[in-house]
């Protein structure tokens, strides 16, 4: 035993380890939305082929619903179709379904740790890239194809070789402006977008330790940013508390052995990772990305970067392309780049605790004229919840849209798109070319500074209004 | 799955770093509930360029896509597998890829064939000069080589994979021959840990 906590959930997991294949690892939890699993239904279907643990297995409606009027009938006829191809599934298989309408509806890497379904040391996968979500509770969890969902209805389990681990040491005192999207901003601009590549991050250092579980799952899910399999933060009392209570949670004698259990989640003092990198936090600032990768990205206080100074032609290349898709020129400072739209959101900031960030720089001020501002909560629970805090009427006096939950402009799926040449200022995790729309252009931002954003009309910190 | 051993034909380069699932296939896209049919999609916005490679002459006719670094990065959508085979690429040389697309690409046979990034530089400076050179891609000996200019390297794919591609074996069906040890080892889960049940369909 090596010591480290990706082992300790790893090994717990092997079903078999049979020669010449890659190990067999048992699924915990699998995630499903109405995208990436209808033809895998269809696919068992063909084979005559049951899901195997339909009570390990947990749906909901997501990532094309439409966030306006969500209780009417659905107008675009392909996502009708999807959603109600994953109606049936579900209950064709007796898979639990949270859909439109349910509180429980949402996005899924919100839904799943709102349940209490996710849980230290626990195995979670999704058809989603941003499964690595979950990994903020210490669960191993990544994101999988669409015939790897198949085979996880099947089977409930996977073949995985086993990733490297590398860990991301988190030292010294962050500034008090600095959240966790500009912390995980400013890790993947370290790393590189293809940096974590074939390794599970553990996420260390005291820095991590101070986040909130809203924090840890922000900066857990953007570890595919950075290329890498999945993220991990090893539980603590912030974990244990977060989970307590809550409607999948263990009760009673069961939650007493559950901690005896999860207490024993930690990587050994003396394990040593295959990586290792270490980030000063007090050396980082609030991040907005400039190009069409996750991982560039400066400080607000910065200007745009001069493709020049970039150390490889390759990366030169790259980031002269990127210029001229998002139409910036160097030297450019970011704080003078005026914006069209601000969207606050998705499953990287579509949490309570983001809405409230930003409601606060909003309150009592007024959306820049000509921006177009939205607000798209990450469940239906998080709206109800955000609504009990009048947070919705702080928006929506303030001149923002109070949408209803779903993935919405974070990938353009649904109605909610930018359109061609639109500048937006995006509290999600991708700036890739069209992500939100057909020549649309995304900044990647703090809730904090989209809301300020939203009120300046340019880029703009709270402390700048 | 069909088997997978040797390709050779024509082949196409897109020579950048961190081509994204998103740019293989749009979001619009993902909206089809069908395996099949995604191949107008297939790097939909780039193609609205004249110049873009897939929009060369003879491109249509390409089996394998050379491309460079962290190719696949991004979104997990299988849809961008599909995609790239339903436009006839059967393989894609890179000098890496994105864990997901590549376990997305074994699981759908689409080869994705990691080679050094010299080897990948020559690639594209051969495909540059002679646009219409057969290029082999060999998934027994792992090699790719370009008869008519003489190049010829190995790459890397795992074991596994390369049995798998060559057997053109279904992973469901392998993995049911270990059912009796996925039921001990679900035996001996503890009690304790999150279930689902009773499903649950009622709207709220």
């Amino acid at each position: 035993m090596s010591g480290r906590l990706f082992d300790k959930v790893w090994d717990r997991h092997l079903v078999a380890s049979p020669a010449n294949e890659p190990p067999l690892l048992y699924i915990d939890l699998h995630l499903v939305h109405e995208v990436t699993s209808p033809q895998a239904f269809e696919g068992l279907e063909l084979a005559g082929r049951p899901v195997r643990r339909p009570d390990l297995t947990v749906a909901t409606m997501d990532h094309d619903v439409p966030t306006v009027n969500p209780d009417g009938p659905i107008t675009d006829p392909l996502a009708a179709e999807q959603i109600a191809r994953l109606r049936k599934n579900c209950e064709t298989h007796g898979i639990t379904l949270h859909p439109l309408g349910s509180i429980e509806q949402g996005i899924v890497h919100v839904i799943g740790p709102q349940l209490g379904l996710t849980q230290p040391g626990m195995t979670v996968v999704c058809g989603d890239s941003h499964t690595s979500t979950h990994g903020a509770f210490g669960a191993l969890a990544f994101g999988i194809g669409t015939t790897e969902v198949e085979h996880v209805l099947a089977t409930q389990t996977l073949r995985q070789a086993k990733p490297a681990a590398m860990a991301v040491t988190v030292d010294g005192e962050p500034g008090p402006d600095l959240t966790a999207k500009d912390l995980v901003l400013g890790i993947i601009r370290a790393l590189g977008t293809g940096g974590g590549a074939g390794s599970v991050i553990e996420y260390r250092g005291p820095a991590i330790r101070a986040l909130s579980m809203a924090g840890r799952m922000t900066v857990c899910n953007m570890s595919i940013e950075g290329g890498a399999r999945a993220g991990m933060i090893g539980p603590d009392d912030t974990t244990f508390g977060y989970l307590e209570g809550r409607r999948h949670s263990p009760k009673g004698k069961d939650w007493e052995r559950a901690l005896d259990d999860w207490r024993g989640l930690v990587t050994d003092g003396n394990a040593v990772f295959d990586r290792e990198i270490v980030i000063d936090a007090s050396a980082l600032r609030p991040a907005v990305t400039w190009g069409t990768t996750p991982a560039q990205s400066v400080t607000i206080d910065d200007v745009v970067p001069d493709p020049g100074s970039f150390g490889t032609a390759a990366a030169q290349q790259s980031a002269q392309r990127a210029l001229d898709y998002m139409g910036l020129q160097p030297g450019t400072p970011i704080r003078e780049i005026g914006i069209d739209t601000v969207f606050i959101g998705s499953c990287t900031n579509g949490r309570l605790e983001d809405l409230r960030a930003a409601a606060e720089v909003i309150r009592g001020r007024r959306v820049h004229p000509g921006v177009r501002a939205m607000v798209v909560p990450g469940s239906a629970r998080v709206k109800a919840e955000a609504e009990a805090e009048d947070l919705d009427k702080y928006f929506t006096e303030a001149g923002f849209e109070w949408r209803s939950a779903g993935c919405s402009m974070c990938l353009g799926m649904n109605g909610d798109i930018l359109a061609p040449l639109e500048r937006c200022a995006s509290t999600s995790n991708r700036n890739f070319e069209g992500r939100q729309g057909p020549g649309g252009r995304t900044h990647l931002v703090s809730p904090a500074i989209a809301a300020a954003t939203a009120i300046a009309g340019r880029f703009a910190m709270p402390g700048d209004l | 799955m069909r088997t997978v051993s040797r390709i050779e034909g024509r082949a196409v380069a897109i020579y950048r770093a961190d081509i994204d699932t998103d740019q293989i296939i749009p979001a619009a896209w993902l909206k089809r509930v069908e395996r099949s049919g995604f191949g107008p999609g297939l790097f939909g916005a780039w193609r609205s360029d004249p110049a873009f490679a897939l929009n060369q002459p003879g491109a249509s006719e390409a089996k394998i896509l050379v491309a460079g670094a962290n190719f696949g990065c991004g979104s997990s959508r299988e849809h961008a597998v599909w995609a790239l085979q339903d436009f006839g690429f059967e393989a894609v040389i890179a000098p890496s890829f994105a864990d997901i697309f590549r376990g997305n690409s074994i699981g759908a046979g689409l080869v994705t064939a990691q080679a050094d990034e010299e080897t990948v530089a020559r690639l594209v400076a051969v495909l540059d000069a002679d646009p219409v050179a057969p290029v082999v891609v060999d998934v027994a000996s792992r090699t790719v080589s370009v008869p008519s200019a003489g190049l010829a390297a190995p790459f890397a794919l795992p074991d596994y994979a390369r049995w798998r591609l060559l057997e053109g074996l279904d992973d469901i069906g392998i993995t049911l021959r270990q059912a009796d040890a996925i039921s001990a080892f679900e035996a001996r889960r503890p009690d304790w840990l999150p279930s689902a049940s009773p499903s649950v369909h009622a709207r709220a």
